[in-house]
């Protein structure tokens, strides 16, 4: 099943409530998954700066040793913030190439969750009350963000099989649905030097639309291409660095709803996701359509 | 009138009261907040007015009871509906009024897709437009749609009528466009006028029903086997 929210932020009120209001939605759809949760938000970006989340299994023993390590590279500068298991590593742009390769090489274990100059992103086994209270992501604030409750069905209950799934720099993808050529579509990728990390169905789709888009491709572009390569059953909420975009496959079984007033754009698997939202009597409320490409940047 | 406030309420109290009251009583439910299942399985001649927007399977198998949801419905509304009347102001989402026995559905604004599937004697009036697949393997009733139809509309339908104002994207196998007759336009009239729908010019609607060329098999397939 899964539940899947997100929330746009068209105002500064908004903005400085965003992961209060995601967090109400995203505990909204607890019972449309309760395996793992996980959300992506876009916050204040840091001119010249770009940020690298990380998640460990030992965060107790690995972040210490990480802090250590990034401090006595005398050739980078990066500062780390913790939260629970992930850790934000908030570095020079020009350096990321460098710090990634360091990071990489020196912690094997690390598991590297997304990098970008505006998205974090944090996911867990456990419900989606769980996970918001270990992060605090209630307090958090951002432009927009994106969210996932997971019912997993083809592959195992793990922190990387949780969503959002990074799909590049800035970039993520959360689904509902399930795939049915993820298995072909995963080799022809893995040719074509793509790496991954799970079984996961929903993690051949954010790798697909890195693909097509490293190839050249726009979003709206890669969007469609899934519209023809990919098999199967989804609704798709790709988080990037201006906004969300949102594709249902042409059968559109899975649920959808948006939400538009002049303060966000909104979007839940349900309306039940959507009714804790300021004005929400007010909005502009619809189901999006099969097969169609919708999307709000800043 | 019993007014019934999910905010209070379980939604199996609720529910409960509902089929347990007796006949010709009213209840407003308060607070539905796109709650699921409510109104569902009532086998009496009560009023019901749900004040907001409900989600899965609102008044499902419902018989005899009238009710009106005054916001949109989520997937499955009124589901294997066999008698009574369902009124939603706002919008209704996939397959609402599946297989339908009796009864009728109005909505006032649109309904999304496969709405109608195998219905099987219900009558579903939608004002605005509805989605793809809909009317799927319609048996019995009338589909009535103001606004346009999405593709495959009555896709290998048996029975039923399906009357459209407004464009339709592509008709589904076996479904073909028929001819208004005299009977037809009596028929879409009542069904309107059942409804209290009276703005409407009876001339903008086409009626599409199943050509029944799958009703039998077609011996020059047989070789495939």
């Amino acid at each position: 099943m899964c539940g899947i929210v997100g929330l746009f932020a068209k105002s500064p009120q908004v903005e400085r409530d965003l992961g209060l209001h995601l967090s109400k939605m995203l505990v909204s759809m607890s019972d449309r998954g309760p395996d793992s949760a996980g959300i992506a938000i876009y916050a204040k970006p840091i001119a010249m700066k770009t940020k690298i989340t990380v998640q460990s299994q030992s965060p107790e023993v690995e972040f210490p040793k990480l802090k250590k390590f990034i401090s006595t590279k005398k050739e980078v500068s990066c500062s780390l913030d913790t939260n629970s298991s992930h850790a934000v590593i908030t570095l020079d742009v020009k350096q990321k190439k460098l710090v990634t390769e360091l990071i990489s090489d020196a912690f094997p274990n690390l598991r590297i969750l997304s990098v970008g100059k505006k998205m974090e992103i944090y996911k867990e086994v456990g419900k989606p009350n769980d996970v918001i209270e270990r992060f605090e992501i209630d307090k958090m604030k951002g432009s927009h963000g994106i969210g996932h409750t997971r019912m997993a069905t083809e592959s195992a209950v793990t922190t990387l099989g949780a969503h959002p799934f990074s799909t590049g720099e800035d970039q993520c993808l959360v689904h509902n649905g399930s795939l049915s050529n993820h298995n072909s579509l995963r080799r022809e990728l893995i040719r074509k030097d793509m790496t991954f990390e799970t079984e996961n169905d929903s993690e051949v789709a954010a790798s697909f639309i890195t693909y097509r888009m490293n190839g050249g491709q726009t979003l709206k572009e890669a969007l469609e291409s899934s519209l023809v390569e990919l098999d199967g059953f989804f609704t798709f909420l790709v988080g990037t660095e201006n906004g969300f975009g949102v594709l249902r496959d042409p059968i559109a079984c899975k649920p959808a709803v948006l939400a538009e007033t002049s303060d966000y754009v909104a979007f839940g698997s349900e309306y039940r996701a959507l009714t804790s939202l300021p004005y929400i009597e007010r909005a502009k409320i619809w189901e999006p359509e099969p097969a169609t490409v919708y999307f709000w940047g800043h | 009138m019993g007014i019934l406030d999910i905010n209070k309420l379980s939604l199996r109290e609720i529910n409960n009261t509902l089929q347990g009251s007796d006949d010709n009583s009213s209840f407003s439910i308060k607070n539905p907040k796109g709650a699921h299942a409510l109104a569902v399985g009532i086998n009496k001649n009560i009023n019901v007015k749900v004040l907001g927007s409900v989600g899965y399977y609102c008044a499902g198998m419902n018989k005899f009871s009238d009710i009106k949801i005054e916001g949109s419905a989520g997937p499955g509304l009124g589901e294997n509906m066999m008698s009574g009347n369902i009124h939603v102001t706002g919008d209704v989402s996939q397959y609402a009024g599946a297989s339908g026995h009796g009864g009728s559905i109005l909505v006032e604004g649109n309904a999304s897709s496969r709405c109608g599937i195998s219905m099987k004697g219900i009558d579903i009036i939608i004002k605005g437009n509805v989605g793809h697949m809909s009317a799927f393997m319609a048996q019995k009733g009338n589909l009535v749609i103001f606004g346009n139809a999405g593709h495959a509309l009555g896709d290998s339908i048996y029975e039923a009528n399906i009357y459209v104002a407004g464009e339709v994207a592509s008709l589904g196998t076996d479904c073909i466009e028929k001819k208004m007759t005299k009977k037809h336009r009596s028929n879409l009239e009542n069904i309107l006028s059942n409804a209290d729908v009276s703005d409407y010019y009876l001339d903008n609607f086409k009626r599409f029903g199943s050509a029944r060329s799958l009703y039998n098999f077609n011996v020059d397939n047989a070789k495939i086997y």
